[in-house]
């Protein structure tokens, strides 16, 4: 062992939906700018059976050293077994920050992981940072509208912190890089998970996704009622695009969970975006990092979306829509 | 069977005030609801102790006011109430939390077969009390179940996690944090509720009763702290468009309609008008 090790940060790799879900790549991003002001290297963990793929991947996107443990005993994720793993991999080598993707599987893991190594975690972050005095700064939305909270762990190590899938962006890819890869064997004498997996499939029902449409609608509270909401659904297809919707619309039910956008929903980046009598709460903008170009309708010309939007629209939200609608007709050459 | 259910009073508005100076919500100026996710978790116990002969007890770690709630979950159909409330508490983050959710379940119900929690909270949304609670006591545990079934000591459950429909087994003692999917709470009458008011009492624990000093709440305690709360910057010097509606419409599709016809990747202009009728 040498004394004088390079602080490190290391990210949780979750591979399992990488298709769908880039979060892990993203968090190497991130971390890597990080790393610079602490003088760290940025480490991706991987745990699993046949991982070559992804030891590849996370390479070409940044990572300087992989640590890898390719085992059939692997094959499927378990907190239980991944817990043991990191718990003794962090005991050895001391992580200055653990990033992990906040996956419905990362969820579940990093609190107890957190717990297991005594140390505190922030959940969902949007942004992260590095302080003054060189602890991880992490930006989390707080309850109450627009509020920002930043949030540090000084005393323990390592710092944890959960992120939403794309919140940051990914590095592009360079085959030409180099990692250290450290290929571990698993360890012996692991406790035997007390949970145990008895079926496992790829849901069948098909995720309905925006995260990949190129124009969004999306619709808040000030649409009035689920009637005038329904409007929204008309001029996205007009545009090609996807409905999304604010925490209130889907609770009052005028649009179902899974065009929620926002910290509790959809990441989206569409080229357009269209938002309609919505306020601009953290929680929702959070999902809208990468919008392009912003159209905004409000009736209020203080609302924070508005001074979100590349064009501000002051007037009502249905009246705007139902315009939109005719004059797009009129216009749009098929 | 003995079942714990762990939940929360979570204000009904969801725009509270921030105490800017310490960071933290102003809790005090919010009438509460039992949060969705835990009364979902309540719902899941209930059932279970309608088919297996089970009681159920009912813990909230939070102010003086959450014992309303702990009220309705005895009118739902809870058998035993406990409130941990005391200021040296105030402020916890999940880490704290977790640790004294254990120490009153030690104390109160060391006997548990299941603990059930809420996947997550309306007001924090973190997910993460559940988890770390499983770790504080030591427990076989899954997150955001939508379906149990129980065969003597072994519990079976169903979930959906990152698109992957799962099953799992465990044996009791277990812990779980139940979804919102399944599990519809059930209605509890005013009068239920009245009675749960009059007849059942809820026992009121303070941290020196859990064996927590000040001083041992602050080195096992929370492991974040909140450095200050901000308001986001708008982003965008924007351009802003007011008016009729049929007038802005059409100002800003004629300073727009290209850009956007490239993106839907078809033509979007304004049609001359030949026909004069
Ligand atoms: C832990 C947590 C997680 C959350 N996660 C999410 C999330 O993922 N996604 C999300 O969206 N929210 C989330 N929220 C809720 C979020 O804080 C806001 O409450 C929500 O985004 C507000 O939705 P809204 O803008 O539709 O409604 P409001 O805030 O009520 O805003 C309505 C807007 O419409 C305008 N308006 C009213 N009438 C008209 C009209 N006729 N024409 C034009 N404009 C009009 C008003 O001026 C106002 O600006 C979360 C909250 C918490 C606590
Ligand atoms: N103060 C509390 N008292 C009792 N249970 C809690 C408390 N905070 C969180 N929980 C439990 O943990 C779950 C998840 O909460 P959270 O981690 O805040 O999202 C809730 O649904 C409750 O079951």
């Amino acid at each position: 062992m040498t004394t004088n090790r390079r602080k490190s940060i290391w990210v949780f790799g979750d591979y399992r939906n990488y298709y769908q879900n880039r979060v892990t790549l993203q968090l190497i991003a991130r971390a890597v700018a990080l790393a610079k002001t602490i003088n760290a290297e940025v480490c991706a963990l991987i745990f699993g059976h046949e991982i070559d793929e992804w030891i590849m991947e996370y390479t070409a996107h940044g990572a300087d050293r992989i640590l890898a443990i390719d085992d059939p005993a692997l094959k499927s994720y378990s907190t239980e077994k991944y817990l043991a793993i990191i718990e003794r991999l962090a005991r050895e080598r001391d992580p200055e920050i653990i990033l992990i993707g906040a996956t419905d599987f990362g969820r579940e893991f990093a609190p107890r992981l957190a717990k297991r190594l005594k140390t505190g975690l922030s959940a969902d972050c949007v942004g992260l940072d590095i302080t003054e005095d060189g602890l991880l700064l992490q930006i989390a939305p707080s309850f109450g509208g627009n509020m920002l909270a930043e949030i540090v762990t000084e005393f323990h190590r390592p710092q944890m912190a959960t992120v939403r899938p794309g919140t940051f962006k990914e590095i592009p890819h360079d085959y030409e890089r180099t990692a250290i890869v450290e290929r571990l064997p698993l360890m012996k004498g692991l406790p035997k998970p007390r949970v145990r997996l008895i079926e496992y499939e790829r849901s069948v029902e098909k995720e309905h996704t925006i995260e990949n449409a190129s124009v969004i609608v999306c619709g808040g509270r000030g649409m009035g009622n689920k009637e005038k909401f329904k409007k929204l659904q008309e001029l996205a297809r007009l545009l090609g695009g996807d409905v999304g919707a604010t925490r209130p619309v889907v609770y009052a039910g005028w649009a179902e969970h899974n065009v929620l956008v926002g910290q509790a929903g959809k990441h989206i980046k569409p080229k357009i975006l269209f938002s309609f009598g919505i306020s601009g709460a953290i929680q929702h903008t959070a999902g809208l990092g990468e919008a392009d170009f912003i159209v905004a309708i409000n009736k209020n010309p203080q609302a924070t979306m508005l001074k979100m939007a590349d064009v501000a629209i002051v007037g009502d939200a249905s009246d705007v829509v139902n315009n939109l609608i005719k004059e797009l007709k009129k216009r749009i050459r098929e | 069977m003995k079942l714990v259910v762990c939940i929360k009073q979570v204000p009904k508005v969801t725009e509270l005030p921030w105490d800017e100076k310490t960071g933290t919500l102003r809790r005090d100026l919010a009438s509460g609801m039992m949060n969705p996710a835990c009364k979902h978790a309540l719902e899941a116990a209930l059932q279970i102790k309608e088919n297996h002969n089970a009681s159920i007890t009912v813990i909230t770690m939070g102010p003086p006011a959450a014992e309303e709630m702990l009220r309705e979950a005895l009118a739902m159909g809870a058998d035993e109430a406990i409130l941990i409330c005391d200021w040296l508490l105030a402020g916890s983050d999940t880490f704290a939390t977790s640790l004294v959710l254990k120490e009153a379940i030690k104390k109160q119900c060391p006997k548990f077969d299941l603990i059930l929690c809420g996947a997550y909270t309306a007001d924090s949304e973190t997910a993460q009390v559940g988890p770390q609670l499983a770790e504080e006591l030591d427990l076989p545990a899954a997150a955001y179940v939508e379906k149990m079934e129980i065969t003597g000591k072994t519990l079976r459950v169903r979930r959906l996690v990152d698109n992957f429909r799962e099953t799992l087994e465990m044996e009791f003692p277990a812990l779980v944090t139940v979804s919102m999917e399944n599990y519809k709470p059930r209605y509890t009458s005013l009068a239920g509720l009245e009675n749960a008011f009059d007849q059942k009492d809820v026992s009121v624990l303070d941290a020196k009763s859990l064996g927590l000093s000040s001083s041992s709440i602050e080195q096992k305690g929370s492991r974040t702290r909140v450095r200050k709360v901000f308001l986001r910057k708008a982003q965008k010097g924007n351009v802003v468009l007011q008016g009729a509606a049929s007038n802005v419409v059409h100002e800003f599709l004629d300073r727009y309609q290209r850009k956007i016809g490239t993106v839907i990747g078809k033509s979007i202009e304004e049609k001359k008008q030949h026909d004069d009728k």
